[in-house]
Order: structure tokens, then C-alpha cells, then sequence
């Protein structure tokens, strides 16, 4: 492998999660019966016509803008024609030379290092339909049509052959998703098909400025397959060099049964897709002032809100990757860390505790009962003292399951730490003169015997006394007597 | 006189007073139908149980003393390229032979709101490419002025229907001349508003970018009775131009006077039939002599309108008709060996010679390596054609040519000539270009007895000027009064 260097391209397809399809008012459910979310429009009926949806424009400003590029003031729809089943029309509504967004860049982090991976573009495309074959029915003698996804809009992120590594692509790749999910616009369900990869790869010598033949490999579902994929494509891309033979350049499919890639059939007449300008649509607008709308409904990225975390927080790296891995977990942290002014505290109860709660329940932060004004309650009863760190734990239980706030729990269930020290030093007193034997250990100098009666007195308070007072007052009472 | 040959505008007025009934109105037009539409075949689908049934309701309404819409009752016929929800919607083609959309066109809840009585759908070329209908797959239209000939094309059975009685209006559509030049071969009014201005929603497509609907009638009055119902923007198409819509009535003025028209000299070339060139500059003398200023005109990239045409209006139809391919709707070749086996095969089959010609020279204009000598030259003569009108209408008020460059030509008379057939729309594709509304009026007859049209073009949205233009003529003549002698073996009916 050291005579080559891995050059990798990736185009992500993304569909973005708006109400209604790129051209037509059907809503689009995942899972739904087939063709039950169609209508003549996105069927491509005879006669039928689209018009665009200015929320799918505003999602794709919205990537844009996220990943740095340049809105294209007026930018057009064209037609890209290839006969397939799964397209109504047979032309796909796609851009070619106007697209919404271009230029632009992703950064992230590799091997410990800031990367940045320049974009050629953005574009808005409608996506396809899809084709059930006899696998699925049974069977051999024909095959049907689901068009529930067909005009569902899709985004497509083509970024430059700057990615060196299968490793690195993955890590773009996340990357791209992350700042999806952040800015709301797709939900890059990648089991769902709602985020597609498709890197192109070739191999060229190192040191070489030239780029070698590329392949393409298709829809992959999964990163773990992604990586899988490449890695092979690799390997056979650096024999067929080393052979002194020549890439093909060609579209792949990677069967994930036998780790290899194989030539797709070609798309009939894939060669020449006879772009045009689509006549049925006029131009998409898009005003500058419109930006400026649509730019202070960003969220900060993860990237920003990483470096945030770590310099004002005080968080740590790889804690700080953990909070911003979703949008909802890091605002959660990040107005927890507001409101309490604790992070550091805030950071363990999020990433202990209330993730184990989530975990078992199987729920994501942004749908449980607890909130950051829980959080924040909880942390200020501990420090005030009011309840110990471990009766704060079943409090958090508590609060998981039923929304209460803590302060609430707490009164209800009488869970106050008894800060009293005369009421404690009676409960003390009693201890001793039930245990004697212990005392008197403590006494004679064993006075580790001590611990177990703190947990005496613990166990008669049900874990309501202040431990230290409790320690304080026993030492004084054994020393005293 | 029967009420089948009357005009809109009158029927409208027994109908309010009750002196008719719609059904009546309906029964009349159906016998005249049943008299001279087995010479003439404007129709493929008749749908006189539903056409009745809307007489009906339109009558009840009369009754009930309602404020009737103009068009409420009135018979209309529509070319089968245009969508109606339940009714077969072939395009004259094999391959939607049973088509039956289950929605309507804009235009046609439109005229539904109206409250029209929808007779049945016309004959066209199959998916409107052609000059004189024969490209249907399913039957010869006649031209009522004459059997053995043409009645133009594409909309040559909306043309011929109305021309015949056998319809008092019709809806067509014009791509590059569609509905202008059957209205003049079969002497009638025909009207292409301004691209945008009427919704293409549900107008089965031949090339977007040029395509659209438009009224065939008897008069110019009736003219604007249709546009008034049809026209104005549709949040379904994304085309169509948010622009004030008049009363189109309000242009009914008999009154030229201050008014400019220009007469480009390329129209009047030696291409041009004697006689038609003949009638139409005494066509505008008459205009001039009730008070019209005429100009001298130039329009120098006329001689390109045809070439640009017959590569864009393909390149687009290329696109358009790829979506009939057996996988959803309409013909399926039911033996294939596979896939792509069954898409050549249905397409083979079911497609006709010219829709076929027009799909290879479409995809050829776009293919990689073609498509800057074609389809891009083409985009910039259009460009050059449509500055052309711009630079025009800066010094006229409306343009006027002859609308076809010969009269109606016998049946079968070009078909083995495509090229001879295509020079039928020379004087009709410029204006497509533009996107221009244009009307196409009877201005008189050749000797041979074949009605001649006058087109009148306007600068875009600027339909109440050309209407104005040729409402004046209207008044000023009664070429729009004669009545085609429809001979058979059988007589004269």
C-alpha cells in the first residue's frame, strides 16, 4: 500500500425531513403502505406540473449556510434524463450548472487533528421511487413499484477528492450528519435510506498531482459497510495497479455477505443523462434579505459549540465530544451549566446517571421528563446540603419517571438530610448504647470501628443524616465518654 | 336558424331570458352532431349523458332566476390533450388509448365553475405535433369547408367542431401555431394567449416552454367570454404569471383610431399563396380604413423561427414523453423478454411515426457533444427572435400577417413530406417564441372556397389590444358569418 495514495470524493444525499414532497403537498412517512403517499404530481402523471417548496429551498439555505457556502441569488432546475422504473417521469428534477449552494467546507476532527474538506456544492434533486422484487414478494415473474419516496427532496453534498483515507471519509462523513441533524433538516436516518454516501475513490503514486481512474460505490446503509467497502476497493484498485493493469471507471455495489464489490448494470444510457433546463420551473429566488432571515435561526455548530464547551466550561475533550454528539444533548448541557454554574457537575450527571436512565428506558434526552431546571435543582440541594449525593440519585430516579422537580420529591418523601445536630446526637447517643461492643473497640483504639456505627446511624435516619456531622459528633461523644 | 350555429354571447342571452333551455341548446348541437360529424370526426369521445346532465343543472339555475356565469349551459368541446377528471384522455395516441385521468385540468374547473356543458373531447395530432391532424392514432379529421382537406393541426378537431355546429366553442392548445392556423384553415376565431396566462395545469405536455390553452369561436365576442373564464395564475403552475386579468369584454370596442399596426415584410415572402396575400393586405386595409395607422415592419430573424422550433419544441417533447413507458399507466407491451425490451417494444408499438421522428430529433438536440450546436443555438435564436418582437412592439401596437402561408391542403397531401409539413407553421412559430398572445380571424376565402386567416400579434399581456383589433375587423366585415357548406355524396347539410 505505501506506493499509493488514497484519493476519496464523496457525494451525501440527504433527505430533508419537510412536511410535504419537493414538488407536490404528499407527506412522506417511512414504513408506510406502498403508494400511499402519492399523488398524480409525484406519480408524473400526464398533464401534472411541480412547483417547488420553498421550505426544501429554505433547508437547503439552511446547509448551505452551515457548511460555509455561497447562496446562489438565482439558481435553476434541470432535467436528467434516464429511463428507470423507479422514476415516474423518467427524468429526475436535479440541478446541473446552477446549484443552490457552492463552494464551502466541513470541518472536523481526525486523529486529534483539525481537518477541513472543501465542498464544490450543494444541490436540491427529487428523489426516487423504489422497485420490490421477487426477494421480497416471492415472486420471479415480475416486480413491483413503490413511489412513496418519489419527489421526497433530497440534498446532495459533493464534496472535492480531498479525503486521504477511508478512516478520513468516515470521519467527514459523521461530520456532514452531525451538522444535519444539528441544523434540523434531515434526520439522516441512514437504515431508512434518508442518508446516503457514496464515495468515489481512486488510487494514484504517491507524490503523484494527477488523479488516477475513480470508481463509484453506491448506497451504502451503514458506515460500518462504508468502510468495509472502500477498504476493499482499495486493496483491489492497488492489485489491478500493481498489475499493471487499468481501473475501470464504474459504478460499484458492495455486498456486505461477501465484502466485495461488484459492477452495478448500468442505468440505460447512464453515459448521457441530456441535462436541460427544466421549462416547467422558473427560476428559484433567493433574495438576500431571505438569507439574512434564515442565518440567525442557525444553531451554533458542533464544531463552535465543542471548542465553547472546552474553553469556558472547562470540559474536557472527550467529554465535550460526548455533549455535543446531538443538538438536544448539548443545549440540555449547555443550559444546565448556565443555570447552575456548576459544568463540571452538570457534565457527570449527564453523562452517568441521566444516560443510564435514557439508556434503560430507551428514550433520547430531548423527550424525557427531566429538564435542565431539574438538573439544576438537584445539583443546588446537594450543595446546600439539603440531600447527600446518593439520596440525589434516587431523586434523579425519581424525577425521570415523574417529571417532579427535585425540591417537590424531596419534601414529599421527607428526604432531607437532618442537620440538626442535637437531634443527631441523640440518635448518636442511642447507637453507642445499643452497640457497646463497637464503642468500645473504637475506644481501645480500633477506629475503623467507627464505620459501622456511621452506618447505624445512617440506617436509624434512612440516610437522612448529614454524613460528616454524623462522623463529627460520634468521634466527639466516643472521645468524651 | 338552428341554436347549434349560434355564438355564446347570443345563447347566452335566450338562456337568461328563458326563451331556450340548455338542455334544448345541448339536443341541437347533438343533432347536428349526428348529422354532419360522421363527414366531418372532430370528435374521439362524446359524452352526451354527462353533457345533459350539466344542461340540467345549468337549467335549473336559469329557473331559480340565478346569476348565471356567461359560459353557464353552453356547449363546449375540448382537445383530447387536455385533462378531464373520469373522462378518457387519449391525446389521439395508442399509447393512452385508455387513459382516464382522475383529475381535472385548471382550465376545466374552471369552466365546470362556469357551469358549461362539456360535449366531448376533439381529435388532434397525436400529442399535438402536426399541422393537420392526420398524426392522430385514431381518425382523419375533415375540413367542413371542404372534406378532402385538412382542417389544420394540431387542435384541427377543436377547430373543425366549431366550424361544423358541431360545437358553439372549443378548447385547444398552441405550441407553435396549434390553434391559430386550424382556426384559420377552418375559418374560425382562434386565440393562444400569452404564455402564463392561462394554467398549463392538467395540458398534457408537448414542449412546456411554448405550450398553451386557448378558445376556438365563432366570433371574437365569444372569444372573450373564454379567456375571461380560463385565464389567471395557478398556484399549480409554477409558470404561469401573477398579472391582472381584465374583463376581456371591456377590449370590445369597434375603434381602431390612434392605434399602430405593424406588417413585418419577412411574413410576405414568395412562400406566400397569392391569394392569401391578397386577402390579408385587404384585410388591413380595412383596418386602416376605419382609422388604424400601418406600419412597415421588420422582424429580421423571422427565417429562423421554424429550424429554432423544430429543435426545441422536440428537445422538450423528448423529455415530456418519456414518462410513457408501459410501467404505469396506458399501453404495455405484455410479451417483453425484460425491461428495457418492454420500454422499446410499448414505445414502438404505441407511438406514432412523427411523435417518434420528434423524440429522435429531440434526443439527438441534447445528447453530449450535439447539444451546443442545437439546443443551446436554438435557446439563442429564440432569444434573438423574441428581442425582434420587443424592438417591435416599442413602435406598434399589434402585429398583423396572414396566419397560415396557404390555404387548407388535401388529406394526405404532405404527409410523406415532413419538412413541407412543418413550413404549415412558418408564420405561427415566431410569436410561439415570444411567448406573444396571437388571434387568427376569417379575413375571406380563395377562390377554391377555403377560408384564409388573419393573425393579429400583441406584446405579452396584451390581449385586450389584439382584441380590440379584431373585434373592429369583425364588426367591419362578415367573413365570421359564413357558414361552411358541408358536401357528401349524400347533399349539402
Amino acid at each position: 500500500m505505501e506506493e499509493y495514495e488514497i484519493v476519496i470524493g464523496l457525494e451525501i444525499h440527504a433527505e430533508l425531513c419537510t412536511e410535504s414532497k419537493l414538488f407536490c403537498n404528499c407527506a412522506y412517512t417511512f414504513g408506510a403502505s406502498a403508494n400511499d403517499c402519492t399523488c398524480p404530481i409525484c406519480l408524473g402523471m400526464p398533464g401534472t406540473l411541480p412547483v417547488v417548496n420553498r421550505r426544501a429551498v429554505e433547508f437547503a439555505v439552511r446547509a448551505g449556510l452551515a457548511m460555509g457556502c455561497e447562496i446562489t441569488a438565482s439558481s435553476k432546475f434541470d432535467r436528467k434524463n434516464y429511463f428507470y422504473p423507479d422514476l415516474p417521469k423518467n427524468y429526475q428534477i436535479s440541478q446541473y450548472d446552477i446549484p443552490l449552494c457552492q463552494s464551502g467546507q466541513v470541518t472536523f476532527e481526525f486523529e486529534g487533528e483539525p481537518r477541513t474538506v472543501a465542498l464544490r456544492r450543494i444541490h436540491l434533486e427529487e428523489d426516487a421511487g423504489k422497485s420490490i422484487h421477487a426477494e421480497v414478494t416471492g415472486d420471479p415473474t415480475r416486480s413491483f413499484m413503490d413511489f412513496n419516496r418519489a419527489g421526497v427532496p433530497l440534498l446532495e453534498i459533493v464534496s472535492e477528492p480531498e479525503l486521504h483515507s477511508p478512516a478520513e471519509a468516515i470521519a467527514y462523513c459523521r461530520a456532514v450528519k452531525e451538522i444535519l441533524e444539528y441544523i434540523e433538516v434531515s434526520d439522516c436516518n441512514m437504515e431508512e435510506g434518508s442518508l446516503r454516501c457514496e464515495p468515489n475513490l481512486s488510487l494514484r503514486p504517491k507524490g503523484s498531482k494527477e488523479l488516477g481512474t475513480r470508481t463509484e460505490i453506491k448506497n451504502k446503509n451503514s458506515f460500518q459497510e462504508l468502510i468495509e467497502a472502500m477498504e476493499y476497493e482499495v486493496r483491489r484498485q492497488a492489485r489491478i495497479l500493481d498489475a499493471g493493469e487499468e481501473v475501470v471507471q464504474e459504478t460499484l455495489l458492495f455486498d456486505a455477505s461477501t465484502g466485495k464489490t461488484v459492477a452495478m448494470r448500468g442505468k440505460e444510457e447512464a453515459d448521457d443523462y441530456r441535462y436541460f433546463p427544466e421549462p416547467d420551473l422558473v427560476h428559484v429566488q433567493i433574495s438576500g434579505e431571505w438569507v439574512k432571515e434564515i442565518q440567525p435561526t442557525l444553531p451554533e455548530l458542533p464544531a463552535a459549540r465543542r471548542e465553547r464547551f472546552i474553553s469556558d466550561y472547562d470540559i474536557s475533550p472527550e467529554n465535550a465530544e460526548f455533549l455535543t454528539s446531538t443538538r438536544p444533548i448539548a443545549e440540555f448541557f449547555d443550559e444546565a451549566a448556565r443555570r447552575s454554574g456548576e459544568p463540571t457537575t452538570c457534565a457527570n450527571w449527564i453523562m452517568g446517571d441521566l444516560t443510564r436512565l435514557l439508556n434503560t428506558a430507551e428514550i433520547e434526552i430531548q423527550d424525557a421528563k427531566v429538564t435542565p431546571a431539574h438538573l439544576n435543582e438537584l445539583i443546588h440541594l446537594i450543595a446546600d446540603a439539603t440531600i447527600s449525593g446518593k439520596i440525589a440519585k434516587s431523586v434523579l430516579d425519581d424525577a425521570f419517571e415523574t417529571g417532579k422537580m427535585p425540591k417537590e420529591i424531596v419534601a414529599e418523601k421527607g428526604l432531607a438530610q437532618i442537620t440538626d445536630t442535637s437531634e443527631i446526637e441523640a440518635i448518636v447517643l442511642q447507637v453507642v448504647e445499643d452497640n457497646p461492643g463497637p464503642a468500645q473497640d473504637y475506644r481501645d483504639g480500633t477506629k475503623k470501628a467507627i464505620g459501622f456505627l456511621v452506618g447505624q446511624v445512617m440506617r436509624a435516619t434512612r440516610g437522612k443524616a448529614n454524613p460528616q456531622l454524623v462522623n463529627q459528633i460520634l468521634t466527639r461523644v466516643l472521645s468524651t465518654e | 336558424m338552428s341554436l347549434c350555429e349560434l355564438t355564446a354571447h347570443v345563447l347566452h342571452e335566450k338562456l337568461k331570458a328563458r326563451e331556450i333551455t340548455a338542455v334544448e341548446l345541448t339536443e341541437s348541437v347533438y343533432a347536428r352532431i349526428v348529422e354532419v360529424e360522421p363527414h366531418v370526426k372532430g370528435y374521439l369521445t362524446l359524452t352526451k349523458e354527462l353533457a345533459l346532465e350539466q344542461a340540467n343543472r345549468a337549467d335549473t339555475g336559469f329557473q331559480n332566476g340565478d346569476d348565471m356565469p356567461a359560459l353557464a349551459g353552453i356547449p363546449i368541446a375540448i382537445k383530447d390533450v387536455i385533462c378531464t377528471q373520469g373522462v378518457r384522455t387519449t391525446c389521439a395516441s395508442k399509447i393512452l388509448e385508455t387513459f382516464v385521468p382522475p383529475y381535472d385540468a385548471t382550465v376545466m374547473t374552471k369552466l365546470h365553475e362556469q357551469g358549461i356543458v362539456m360535449l366531448g373531447k376533439t381529435n388532434m395530432d397525436e400529442f399535438a405535433m402536426g399541422s393537420s391532424t392526420e398524426n392522430s392514432a385514431y381518425q382523419i379529421t375533415h375540413n367542413p369547408w371542404d372534406l378532402d382537406a385538412i382542417p389544420g393541426g394540431s387542435s384541427g378537431g377543436s377547430a373543425a367542431v366549431v366550424s361544423a355546429d358541431t360545437a358553439i366553442c372549443s378548447l385547444g392548445s398552441d405550441t407553435g401555431g396549434s390553434i391559430r392556423q386550424p382556426a384559420a384553415l377552418c375559418g374560425v376565431v382562434g386565440m393562444k394567449p400569452t404564455y402564463g396566462r392561462v394554467s398549463r395545469y392538467g395540458l398534457v405536455a408537448f414542449a412546456s416552454s411554448l405550450d398553451q390553452i386557448g378558445p376556438f369561436t365563432k366570433d371574437v365576442t365569444d372569444c372573450a367570454l373564454i379567456l375571461n373564464a380560463i385565464c389567471g395564475s395557478d398556484a399549480m403552475d409554477a409558470t404561469s404569471v401573477d398579472v391582472h386579468v381584465p374583463d376581456f369584454t371591456q377590449s370590445l370596442i369597434n375603434d381602431v383610431k390612434g392605434l399602430k399596426i405593424g406588417i413585418p415584410k419577412e411574413y410576405f415572402t414568395e412562400a406566400l399563396d397569392a391569394e392569401i396575400a391578397d386577402r390579408v393586405h385587404t384585410a388591413i386595409a380595412v383596418l386602416e380604413s376605419v382609422g388604424a395607422t400601418v406600419e412597415e415592419i421588420s422582424l429580421p430573424h423571422t427565417e429562423y423561427a421554424i429550424a429554432t422550433y423544430y429543435i426545441i419544441a422536440p428537445a422538450e417533447a423528448s423529455a415530456n414523453l418519456a414518462r410513457y413507458d408501459g410501467v404505469r399507466y396506458g399501453y404495455r407491451n405484455e410479451s417483453p423478454e425484460d425491461l428495457i425490451d418492454m420500454y422499446k417494444r410499448t414505445r414502438s408499438e404505441a407511438f406514432g411515426e412523427e411523435v417518434k421522428r420528434r423524440i429522435m430529433i429531440g434526443t439527438f438536440a441534447l445528447s453530449a457533444g450535439y447539444q451546443d450546436a442545437y439546443y443551446r443555438k436554438a435557446q439563442k435564436a429564440r432569444t434573438l427572435i423574441k428581442s425582434d418582437f420587443d424592438a417591435a412592439f416599442e413602435k406598434v401596437d399589434v402585429i398583423a400577417t396572414p396566419t397560415s402561408p396557404t390555404p387548407a391542403f388535401k388529406i394526405g397531401e404532405r404527409t410523406a413530406d415532413p419538412l413541407q409539413m412543418y413550413l404549415s407553421d412558418v408564420m405561427t412559430t415566431p410569436a410561439s417564441h415570444a411567448g406573444l398572445p396571437g388571434i387568427s380571424v376569417p379575413c375571406g376565402f380563395v377562390e377554391s372556397g377555403l377560408p384564409v386567416g388573419l393573425q393579429l400579434l400583441g406584446a405579452p399581456f396584451a390581449e385586450e389590444k389584439v382584441l380590440r383589433v379584431a373585434y373592429t375587423f369583425e364588426q367591419n366585415t362578415d367573413h365570421h358569418r359564413q357558414k361552411p357548406p358541408i358536401v357528401t355524396d349524400g347533399g349539402v347539410s
